[in-house]
């Protein structure tokens, strides 16, 4: 393979890896908090994809706005379904809320079928994000530069907001101790509100993202990127959002370079990440930045 | 201060509290003690709203304020009306530094430089901590964990400042340090309910003191009397 052609890869790898790593933030801060997998995750990234859809066609939104409130709307989304699949569950035991997630999950996609309708829309891109430029021997387009920078952005942004600011300290106390953190005076349900809307805000940002890169949108566009999001953020160690980020770049990497050195599997290339959670199930159930799961009395 | 009226208290079909009445005077150090399972820790518990399914009035009137039930409130609205709890086993979070669990502490309050104050006062009053501030609160030994629960309960501006079994399991020397700081911080004008196993160190210090057993009260009396209590004295004091 020549160079030039390993550096595209290498950029289609690294947008992709973003776009699962947005995701699999909501999904690892979720399951530090609650100790469950928020399974209509990818449901809230497909709304996303739809809602900036809509927004342009339907309501001649600029594109900053439509994106921005997009998010927004998301972001209630995911509170929305966390305040009533999930909270009225709370002291239930913890399968019972994987189920409503599962039941969630399903219900969105099939909503989404009965609202938007079944069949796969086009997504028109401004012309400036898909326009190639060749840079040397590279032929590249501007949102695989966007894609990676957007998220980096977003990362640093939600990484300052749980190292910097008080409801993310609430976060972090609670992912180890609900009942102490209660005692310090945090309304743990506001802050459980608040974790639901960061993810699902990052989630709507890669829906939104993923269709500007593969311009289609349909119902279940979020099954499979959520699914292979959820495998990133196991593979990273669920509960780090560091590990959900490097995981996702890692299972993008992985991907992409899998079918490029070997074009004769890219018919399996879904496989690749399942395989994956299998061999890190086997080998490190804890992930790359995972904890140890210790007790100190 | 507190009134505890008429409190029961139930862990599903368990009766943990059956019945008790406790009166907790404004700047006093007032004790419950007793064996395991007596009832000591559900009582607090229920004071601080971890327990929900309760019976009975918890009647708070801090000077300056009108009276509130706390019964049927939500552990963070009893907080933000001054009433702080340190949980039994010190409860540090182990991943947080020592300045964010003292933060976390203060989560209630917005008033930045009054947080910076009472983080300043605890520093003063555990110098130890103020070396540790950037150590992760599990790194800390139990008596400096002890010192921090301790601390961190003290960032609410607490005015009844409630402390389940501080001196468990610490060696001698530091139980002797936990129960001068208790004195320490009545002194500061905060009002002490402390739950103890430690009988003989906690009627010592209180002024009154409540000894249950299996969920009711079954004596009580001004600390220093009750050490002198036969009764106490076989059961508790060991002879």
């Amino acid at each position: 393979m020549s160079g030039s052609l390993f550096v595209q890869h290498l950029f289609n790898a690294v947008t992709l890896g973003s776009l699962y790593g947005l995701i699999a933030i909501g999904y690892t801060m979720v399951y530090g908090i609650l100790r469950l997998i928020n399974f209509a995750h990818g449901e809230v990234f497909m709304l996303g994809a739809y809602f900036v859809f809509f927004g342009i066609s339907l309501f001649h939104l600029p594109w900053g706005v439509a994106v921005i409130g997009s998010i927004a709307v998301s972001s209630l989304c995911g509170i929305f379904v966390d305040r009533i699949a999930y909270k009225p569950l709370r002291s239930a035991p913890r399968i019972s809320a994987l189920i409503s997630a599962i039941g969630v999950s399903f219900l969105i996609q099939n909503l989404a079928i009965v609202i938007f309708g079944g069949i796969p829309r086009p997504v028109a891109r401004p012309d400036w994000l898909v326009q190639v430029m060749k840079v040397g021997e590279v032929r590249i387009i501007p949102l695989a530069i966007v894609v990676p920078l957007v998220t980096l952005a977003l990362v640093l942004g939600l990484l300052w907001i749980v190292y910097r600011t008080k409801p993310g300290l609430a976060m972090r106390a609670i992912s180890k101790d609900i009942e102490t953190t209660r005692l310090m005076g945090v309304s743990v349900n506001k802050i459980i509100a608040f974790t639901f809307g960061l993810g699902s805000a990052l989630a709507a940002a890669s829906g939104i993202m993923w269709a500007l890169r593969y311009p289609q949108i349909q119902p279940f566009m979020g099954l499979v990127p959520g699914l292979k999001a959820f495998i990133a953020a196991v593979f990273g160690g669920i509960g780090s959002i560091q590990g959900a980020v490097i995981g996702g770049m890692l299972l993008g990497l992985i991907e992409i370079m899998a079918v490029a050195f070997f074009p004769q599997l890219s018919g399996y290339r879904d496989a690749f990440a399942f395989v994956l959670l299998i061999i890190i199930l086997l080998l490190k159930p804890t992930g790359l930045m995972g904890e140890k799961l210790e007790d100190k009395i | 201060m507190l009134k505890v009226e008429g409190l029961h208290v139930y862990y599903g079909a368990i009766h943990a509290v059956k019945g008790i009445d406790i009166e907790i005077p404004e700047g006093s150090i007032v004790t419950l003690i007793g064996a395991n399972g007596a009832g000591k820790s559900s009582t607090i518990r229920a004071v601080s709203g971890l327990i929900k399914s309760i019976k009975g009035k918890i009647l708070y009137s801090p000077s300056g304020a009108s009276q509130t039930d706390l019964a049927g409130r939500a552990p963070e609205e009893i907080v933000k009306l001054g009433v702080a709890m340190s949980p039994e086993g010190r409860r540090i979070l182990p991943h947080l530094t020592v300045e964010e669990n003292l933060q976390l502490g203060a989560f209630s309050r917005n008033d930045k430089d009054g947080i910076e104050r009472d983080r300043d006062r605890v520093y003063s009053l555990f110098p130890r901590l103020k070396e540790r501030s950037w150590q992760k609160g599990g790194t800390l030994s139990g008596g400096e964990q002890q010192m921090l629960a301790l601390g961190r309960a003290l960032m609410c501006e607490p005015k009844l400042v409630m402390l389940d079994e501080p001196s468990l399991g610490l060696a001698p020397i530091l139980v002797k340090e936990v129960f001068d700081i208790i004195g320490e911080i009545n002194s500061l004008g905060k009002t002490v309910l402390l739950v103890e196993q430690n009988a003989f160190a906690a009627l010592k210090i209180a002024s009154y003191a409540y000894i249950l057993e299996v969920g009711r009260i079954v004596l009580q009396g001004r600390g220093e009397d009750l050490l002198k209590d036969p009764r106490v004295k076989e059961a508790y004091l060991g002879g």
